[in-house]
């Protein structure tokens, strides 16, 4: 490790202004800063010391999400096994295929083994060419800026991959986050200054650009051709009943066993991630709970609104919690620190208006079967809003005191 | 004098374009911008009425009482609409039906209101006349841009002719159908303006406020 430090700093100056390298500074401190704590210290004010920074909030994250992997690599090769057994296939084209049979991986739906490595190299290359292509365009703004490349990629990369449905194609993929990350968040001057979160910015582009290949009853299992319905088309079209007819079990639901997107299936392993982000505080809790409270206030108004020819309407809220990406967008992109309200009380406010929407755009909307990507989106654009009123309110209520 | 009428033309385009540097009619560049056909269309109409409001509201300047002035550029600019949509109507019949109501919506465009305001009140016909061309011409110019880009990556067409062979009918292409909704000419705008922006630095606002410097390899 240390020849590594020497040489790092032997070749530090050469990235300095009027070195050769200086216009590649960003790269060079973004490689120094990832292996080893910068020893750069604030001047002037503010001023706080504390043990926590960016760099660990955004890592913090990164570790939240490992359950949500563990369950995704599983729940992905699960369903492609799956679906390859019921097809009945056999002698399949392809580079995972022919790397599968290679190393002698059955396509067992009841092996563990076989399903995560089935899951991985499903995941894997969508995850290895977002961060390519999202790296590349952020180490272009560092460069150009100045500015340095920040560990919060890491996080919209890795939530960014996990919101796609497995079988996006990668140039898809790439097209996704590069709009995420230049018009979701460097036009607005990078990390800290995005109003939107640059991760569901991607994929709110792809769910417009190519709504083919990221919405409907065919994308859902990585399988071509194979279709099948995820539990929430299935609740809109015939409610519970529907889901159960289909042969899912709430239990099913909450644990991931179900065609969906990369990261959303397993409400359990999110809510393990959710535990561990409020106990390090990485997360808010005000504004998961006001996200929690808003969506059972607003399903409980509809079942009790009822309807005769929409079924949504008397979709239970465990229900709503358990399908589709509700969860994950709760604890994963509606916490996003910087698209988020500020205040405490703009939190619970901010959270309810998104639980509210989404499960509103779930039930009312008949074009878009999902709510919680555009609810959150939604949402960030009223977070400053929020805050405003919040801030003025006890303005007001200090100024009466006085 | 004919330098004056040259940069009347000339300066619209570009240093001073009407969309890019003012942002007006945004709202229309929005709406007509799906297919190019469209899109010079509605380019051709607007400058006509803008030029043609400029030089009649410029001929009776001096006799318009400042205080219902507006109302007086109003009624020459709505008569003007209505010409131009009345030939539509008989000479391009399914382009004004595609167009439908924006052709009229002409009247409400901020940039023939704005030069007849700004410039055709205090300048002689001819020159006023040229100015309308000149911001009628930029107008079109990012109409044509947007169009171009919004029609060749959303249809893989320009002015309805297959360019690129989309996957529907066994080409390599997919569309972005994003490309067809309105917003994405917001977005293709914005980026007009970032490069017409990064290209002139001079077109370049003031920011609102400056956050002091707060790491030494951050420079603001």
């Amino acid at each position: 490790m240390a020849r590594l430090r020497r040489f790092l700093d032997r070749i530090e100056p050469q990235f300095h202004k009027g070195g050769p390298y200086e216009k590649y500074f960003a790269l060079y401190e973004m490689v120094d800063t990832f292996i080893y704590a910068p020893a750069d210290v604030t001047r002037g004010s503010p001023h706080v010391r504390d043990a926590i920074d960016l760099k660990r909030v955004m890592s913090y994250v990164v570790v939240a999400t490992f359950p949500v992997l563990l369950l995704m690599l599983w729940n992905t090769g699960y369903q492609a096994n799956n679906a390859i057994s019921e097809l009945g296939m056999t002698n399949m084209e392809g580079w995972r295929y022919a790397l599968m049979d290679l190393l002698g991986v059955t396509y067992n739906p009841n092996s563990l083994f076989a399903n995560m490595f089935h899951g991985l190299l499903y995941f894997l290359p969508m995850y290895v060419t977002t961060l390519v292509a999202g790296g590349i365009f952020e180490v272009i703004f560092a460069a150009v800026r100045n500015h340095e490349v920040n560990e919060g990629f890491l996080v919209s990369s890795m939530l960014y991959t996990l919101t796609l449905p497995p079988s996006t194609p990668l140039w898809m993929v790439a097209l996704g986050i590069i709009f995420g990350v230049v018009l979701g968040k460097e036009v607005f001057g990078g990390t800290g200054k995005n109003f939107l979160n640059p991760a569901l910015t991607g994929r709110a582009f792809l769910y417009f650009a190519y709504p083919a290949a990221m919405s409907g009853d065919a994308v859902w299992t990585a399988i071509d051709g194979y279709t099948g319905a995820t539990p929430l088309a299935l609740a809109a079209s015939g409610g519970v009943e529907a889901i159960k007819t289909a042969g899912y079990t709430w239990q099913q639901t909450f644990f991931g066993f179900m065609p969906g997107s990369l990261g959303e299936t397993s409400t359990i392993a999110i809510l393990i991630g959710a535990a561990f982000l409020m106990y390090t505080r990485v997360a808010n809790f005000r504004i998961i709970f006001g996200v929690f409270l808003g969506m059972v206030f607003t399903s409980l108004l509809f079942n009790l609104i009822g309807s005769d020819t929409n079924p949504m309407f008397s979709l239970p809220w465990y229900w709503h919690l358990s399908i589709g990406g509700l969860a994950f967008g709760m604890v994963f992109m509606a916490t996003d620190p910087v698209s988020a309200s500020m205040t405490d009380k703009g939190r619970w406010i901010y959270g309810g208006l998104i639980g509210f929407m989404a499960v509103l755009i779930r039930v009312v909307n008949p074009a878009f079967p999902e709510g919680i990507m555009l609810a959150i989106l939604f949402g960030n654009i009223f977070a400053p809003l929020i805050d405003y009123f919040v801030v003025q309110a006890n303005v007001k209520r200090r100024l009466k005191r006085s | 004098m004919a330098s004056q009428a040259k940069n009347n033309v000339i300066d619209p385009l570009i240093d001073n374009n009407p969309i890019t540097l003012q942002v007006l009619g945004i709202c229309s560049a929005l709406a007509v911008t799906t297919n190019m056909m469209s899109a010079l269309i509605m380019s051709l109409a607007l400058t006509t009425v803008t030029a043609f409001s400029s030089a009649f509201i410029s001929a009776i300047r001096k006799h318009i009482p400042g205080s219902i002035r507006i109302i007086v550029q109003m009624t020459i600019i709505a008569s003007l609409v209505i010409v131009v949509d009345q030939i539509l109507k008989a000479y391009a019949f399914e382009a004004s039906k595609q167009l439908s109501v924006f052709v009229g919506l002409i009247i409400t465009n901020c940039i023939v209101l704005g030069r007849a305001e700004a410039y055709a009140m205090k300048n002689p016909p001819v020159m006023s006349f040229l100015d309308g061309i000149g911001n009628g011409l930029g107008y079109s110019l990012i109409l044509m841009l947007v169009a171009f880009f919004r029609e060749l990556l959303g249809a893989g067409k320009l002015f309805g002719h297959q360019i690129i062979p989309v996957a529907n009918d066994g080409g390599w292409y997919i569309p972005n159908g994003l490309m067809l909704l309105p917003p994405s000419a917001f977005f293709v705008i914005g980026l007009l303006i970032w490069a017409v922006r990064s290209w002139k630095k001079e077109q370049v606002e003031a920011p609102d406020y400056q956050i002091h410097q707060v790491h030494r390899t951050e420079v603001l």
